[in-house]
């Protein structure tokens, strides 16, 4: 099991991350969701211009084993989508703090990120959830 | 405290070595199992399809049937004609109810005249021994030996050979569903059957589990040298539905019928009766009114198990026609496969159908056969 948590992210609950720059925040999932997941085979995302909500479901991943939901972190419009993730779904698994990145929000609700999770809640948050 | 808790996952005599070499261990019915070692469900796979996988089957359930009468006891219970086996071969079978519907799916070995294996299902050892028991009336003697069995799949194009060089002679020889009682594999005893649950070529290695470990790891290290390696649960789930074979519990149940099923071959009229062979003849005479076919998704999309299948009508979704009973991706295939029992008109080649993914529609087709068959 990898403590792959970088120090300038933010996380959820649900193994998203956030990473916060302005109003904006890319966003993706953990190092620990890829290790539960094994191969990522197809992500579905919004689109450019929609609204997610944070903690509402905003896409879904797909992995051999099954599909799980992604949640939203915070709360904004979506202004990038990572298209390449079409063809290219092991980006993911492969690296995801980088090129595995999800989307990027434009934040409407900045003072969410105070819910968010620091690095070393988060990596606690996983040793307890593994017992 | 009467509260009901879940019972620990039992482990099989090679849970160490999964731990060892990097098992993602699951519940799996019941059973802790490696999904996938460290690299993953696709590389196992694929080093299956090109090389050698090597897999713990060790849950699966073993039953001897043993006495004079044992081949009368085991016409009665399988579909299947048992007696056109000798000494050394097997066949594959299912065991009806008396509705026709499947109790189980299995494999019938001939040891020797009086002495027949059968290889069950793990999730239905406890249903099928009190099914056999029930149903025979103590005309010969039926053992559950599963726990002092382990089981060990090595499959693959490579296989066979590497195998030879690990002591197997001659096994190149052994004709599929062909068993051998007398093989010596990295200085262990063991029975080896060339069958498997891949769509490869291979055998599946029966030994003492206190072989297991030594025997895993002698396995493990000499496909390693070809390519291949240690293969979790996860892979051979994607490996048998390319293969299209069906998955007790998915594909197949209590409630449906070989027929079906598309197992017609092993349901064998003439042998005489069994157990559900009037309901299955009855079936057959009245025509099937639905049938398990597969399915390749046209678009972006994953069938899952339990997603609804729908008719398509002028190209566009209709009614709900039935639902998905296997389904994922195809690694080899390269397209998302999946099997649904569908109403019989819309069972052959080439029909359009569509899966409800969560909300979403997504076209598919069709295939009859295998997704996947393997060059000779």
């Amino acid at each position: 099991m990898s403590d792959n948590y970088p120090s300038d992210l933010l996380y959820t609950e649900d193994h998203e991350w956030a990473r916060i720059e302005g109003n904006m925040a890319t966003v993706g999932i953990t190092q620990f969701a890829v290790e539960q997941l094994g191969d990522v085979t197809q992500v579905d995302l919004p689109r450019e211009g929609e609204s997610v909500k944070q903690g509402e479901v905003f896409g879904s991943v797909e992995s051999v084993k099954a599909v799980s939901d992604l949640f939203a972190p915070l709360t904004g419009k979506v202004v990038k989508v990572n298209t390449p993730l079409g063809d290219s779904p092991e980006y993911v698994n492969e690296d995801p703090y980088d090129q595995g990145w999800l989307i990027q929000i434009e934040l409407t609700v900045p003072a969410e990120t105070a819910k968010l999770m620091q690095p070393a809640a988060y990596a606690s948050f996983i040793r307890e959830s593994a017992d | 405290m009467t509260e009901a808790t879940a019972a620990a996952p039992r482990k099989t005599p090679l849970y160490d070595v999964h731990k060892r070499l990097g098992g993602k261990i699951i519940d799996f019915g019941g059973w802790a199992l490696p999904v996938n070692y460290a690299g993953g469900i696709l590389a196992e796979h694929a080093a299956t399809r090109n090389a050698i996988g090597v897999f713990d089957v060790s849950h699966m359930g073993e039953f001897h049937f043993r006495g004079a009468r044992a081949v009368e006891a085991l016409q009665a219970l399988v579909t299947n004609d048992v007696a056109r086996l000798a000494d050394g071969q097997a066949l594959y079978t299912v065991a009806c109810n008396p509705a026709g519907g499947i109790v189980d799916d299995l494999i019938v070995y001939r040891i020797a005249p009086n002495h027949f294996l059968t290889v069950v299902n793990a999730a239905n050892i406890d249903k099928d021994l009190a099914w056999f028991k029930e149903n025979t009336g103590g005309v010969c003697s039926i053992d559950n030996e599963s726990d002092g069995t382990a089981l060990i799949a090595y499959q693959g194009p490579k296989a066979i050979e590497t195998l030879e060089t690990l002591g197997a002679a001659d096994l190149s020889r052994l004709p599929s569903f062909g068993l051998r009682c007398d093989v010596e594999i990295a200085g262990h005893a063991t029975w080896v059957a060339r069958t498997g649950y891949t769509g490869e070529d291979g055998v599946e290695i029966f030994c003492a589990p206190s072989d297991a470990p030594s025997l895993f790891e002698a396995l493990v290290q000499a496909a390693a040298a070809q390519g291949g390696g240690a293969a979790g649960l996860g892979a051979r789930d994607t490996l048998r539905l390319e293969a299209k074979l069906p998955l007790y519990g998915n594909d197949l149940s209590d409630a449906t019928s070989p027929l079906e099923a598309g197992l017609g071959w092993v349901v064998k009229f003439d042998k005489g009766p069994f157990i559900g062979s009037q309901a299955l003849a009855a079936q057959k005479a009245a025509g099937l009114q639905r049938r398990l076919v597969g399915f390749v998704m046209k678009d972006r999309g994953i069938a899952r198990h339990g997603y609804p299948v729908l008719a398509s009508e002028n190209g566009q979704p209709a009614g709900v026609v039935g639902e998905v009973t296997s389904g994922g991706v195809g690694p080899t295939v390269g397209k998302n496969v999946g099997m649904a029992y569908v109403p019989s008109p819309l069972a052959s080649q080439n029909t359009q159908l569509f899966v409800d993914c969560r909300g979403k529609t997504v076209p598919a087709e069709v295939v009859t056969g295998p997704f996947y068959r393997r060059s000779r």
